[in-house]
């Protein structure tokens, strides 16, 4: 069979929330791959860049009835309508942009100036300001990963799905003479750093891959879906009530009203 | 001291008085200029921004001042061309505070940006699909406009009037003003109407986002409509505190209620479509995303209802209805409380689509986020105004900025 040159392809993951336990290990590792700044005081979570957060939602009942589900929420890397995802449309220098091989939703850091007209585009709160220079303690700098460029203070930064991660299995491949991927040369940070396999990565166009088959479980939503950002971030729950916590819904309405792009 | 640079026929306070006056605003200024620096020097930690509140008190600030700097635009458009001439007599005062507020709104954007040594990337690498793109690009045409308009009335100058150069140079910018203005006015449809599609394409944020015409969502047409037809009550107003500050009369009242009186048209017309427009926003926009009016009003400190009731009623019909009326506009107290409330109620709308935007949840699980600015974010704000006081103070006191001031004010000896 020969293959197409680079193929197009939609990468993406599923979350299976009934697996994730808010351990947090894929926030760390996501950390210290992508060389994310800190500060010595974290307390200001609005402050304090989390490319990937996990968030802790409650059913809003009180003991015993009370119920947890945590959610890890990346970006959610937004194909919109045809490539227009909310932030990449209103960036004034187009430091974000919409990759229609990959579907993967960049960031510029050399471009960006810092206008941060996309962090009020992004419904996600996916994006973060650098609001200071960044600061490793003694020593730290060594252990810096040297795949990705630390940013500088005044610009905007958020999760990548590990972007050099992709530009290096891809060399490889290609200096094996192959030109397409395989599911598992592929893989970002948090996916393989997730203790109980919660995050599946791959090509969600691509039949052949795990994703492909989950995003079509009856357990799978995705977060905001009517605003139409189309996110390729899938969750799974078997709690209707976690799955009515991705979106807004009127009183009268069921879940998965939404026809979903799957 | 300084009497051979002041106008002829007109009477001006002592220098020593006007140096004072200069001198404490000028404390203010420098206040800012700090605060100025140390945003530059230290970076944007200087502010109380945060993730939740990428765009704040000075987005605000920028989109108020253009907004109420709307008055040089329209009553450019109006004198010349739809030919009311007797507004010429004012013309010259609306364009110095459109120069000031768009000067002031550039300065700001120039503090805003995390990057500011990058700020040319906007042109350079601009991004067409971007409302932000065409705000950068319209407002530094349209400030290239004013400072043509503004460089004659330097010119007029006393002294600078009797180099002949200039004198000509004068005369002939005059000449083709009607060009320049015409010019202003269509930039200012486009960059009044791209900073209400700011925020009218944010199709992740419910509360901001706008079905429309074409690519342009209907705020687009909203802020445009909305800063002609109260950026000349701004005009009015602080035509009036300069006749209270001076104790002289400076318009002639005809004058005034013209511009009043098309004020009044233009914000009554303008808040039924935005009536209609929150109307629809409410019932079909927002309800098609799973969500109701209250969301955005309720269940938070600070944006409860009142401030859709200031926005519209107390800041959009009141002055409306004083303004229409022949007795409103007669009443000096009337006059007052109307042009007051219309500049708050834009104020209040340019607020409600930057701040309350970002203070609204959008996930469910979220909380409404809210916010105070800081110090160095006051004073930064609060630097064009004490800009803008010193350049009316500098331009009235040696340009003729009021052409009826000799004849409503003879001096005795002349
Ligand atoms: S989640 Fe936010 S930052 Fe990521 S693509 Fe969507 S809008 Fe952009
Ligand atoms: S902050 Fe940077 S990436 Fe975001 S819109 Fe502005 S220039 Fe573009």
């Amino acid at each position: 069979m020969t293959q197409e040159y680079r193929k197009e392809k939609k990468y993406g993951m599923v979350i299976d929330l009934d697996k994730c336990t808010g351990c947090g290990a894929c926030m760390v590792a996501c950390m210290a791959e992508n060389n994310v700044p800190f500060r010595d005081n974290e307390t200001d979570k609005l402050k304090s860049i989390t490319w990937m957060r996990v968030y802790q939602l409650n059913n809003g009942k009180s003991y015993p009835n009370e119920e947890i589900c945590y959610l890890p929420r990346p970006c959610m890397h937004c194909e919109g309508h045809n490539g227009h995802s909310p932030c990449v449309t209103v960036c004034p220098a187009i430091a974000t942009d919409y990759d229609r091989e990959t579907g993967i939703v960049s960031q510029i850091i050399t471009r960006c100036f810092g206008c941060r007209y996309c962090m009020g585009a992004c419904p996600y709160h996916a994006r973060y300001f650098n609001w200071w220079d960044p600061v490793w303690p003694d020593g730290m700098e060594k252990s810096l990963s040297p795949n990705v460029s630390p940013r500088m203070r005044g610009v905007v930064e958020k999760c990548t799905f590990c972007f050099h991660r992709y530009q290096l299995a891809y060399e490889k491949a290609a200096s094996e003479g192959r030109r397409e991927l395989r599911e598992n040369e592929y893989q970002p940070s948090c996916t393989q750093a997730c203790p109980a396999g919660a995050i599946t990565f791959g090509d969600l166009i691509n039949k052949n891959q795990a994703v492909y088959k989950m995003k079509k479980d009856p357990r799978a939503f995705r977060l905001l879906e009517r605003l139409g950002t189309n996110p390729k971030i899938y969750y799974l729950s078997s709690r209707e009530w976690v799955r009515r916590a991705g979106d807004n819904y009127h009183p009268d309405e069921e879940t998965g009203i939404v026809k979903n792009h799957r | 001291m300084d009497s051979a640079f002041i106008p002829e026929g007109v009477k001006r306070c002592p220098f020593s008085q006007f140096l004072a006056g200069l001198g404490v605003v000028g404390v203010v200024l420098a206040w800012g200029i700090y605060a100025m620096l140390l945003c530059w020097l230290k970076g944007l930690n200087q502010t109380n921004m945060n993730d939740s509140y990428g765009f704040a008190l000075w987005i605000w600030a920028d989109l108020a001042i253009i907004a109420l700097g709307g008055g040089a635009f329209f009553s450019g458009f109006l004198k010349y061309i739809v030919g009311k001439d007797e507004l010429k007599n004012i013309i010259n005062f609306a364009v110095l505070i459109g120069f000031i507020c768009y000067s002031s709104a550039l300065l700001i954007l120039a503090i805003d940006i995390g990057q500011p040594l990058r700020g040319w990337f906007i042109f350079w690498h601009a991004n067409v699909h971007s409302m932000l793109t065409e705000v950068a690009f319209c407002l530094s045409c349209y400030f290239g406009v004013l400072t043509i308009e503004y460089i004659p009335l330097i010119l007029e100058n006393r002294k600078i009037d009797k180099i002949p150069f200039f004198h000509n140079l004068s005369h002939n910018m005059h000449e083709i003003m009607a060009v320049f203005a015409s010019t202003g006015a269509f930039l200012s449809c486009f960059h009044q109407g791209s900073l209400g599609g700011v925020a009218g394409v944010l199709f992740g944020r419910p509360f901001a986002y706008r079905e429309g015409l074409l690519v342009w969502p209907w705020t687009f047409f909203l802020f445009t409509w909305s800063a002609a037809a109260y950026g000349p009550c701004f005009t009015i107003f602080l035509t009036r505190l300069l006749e209270k500050i001076t104790g002289k009369k400076l318009v002639k009242d005809n004058v005034i209620d013209l511009l009043a009186k098309i004020s009044g048209w233009m914000i009554f017309t303008y808040i039924i479509a935005k009536i209609i427009d929150t109307w629809y926003w409410a019932a079909v926009t927002v309800h098609s995303k799973g969500q109701t009016l209250m969301d955005f009003y309720d269940d938070n400190m600070f944006y409860g209802l009142w401030i859709l009731v200031a926005e519209i009623v107390v800041g959009g019909i009141f002055p409306a209805l004083i303004l229409l009326t022949k007795k409103g506009r007669n009443s000096e107290a009337l006059l007052w409380t109307a042009v007051i409330l219309a500049c708050l109620g834009v104020c209040i709308n340019r607020w409600v689509m930057v701040l309350q935007v970002m203070a609204a949840p959008v996930l469910p699980f979220e909380d409404w986020a809210l916010y105070y600015p800081s110090w160095q974010e006051v004073a930064t704000t609060i630097l064009p105004v004490a800009y803008g006081i010193i350049l009316v103070m500098i331009s009235y006191r040696y340009l003729p900025i009021f052409p009826q001031e000799k004849e409503l004010n003879p001096i005795e000896s002349y």
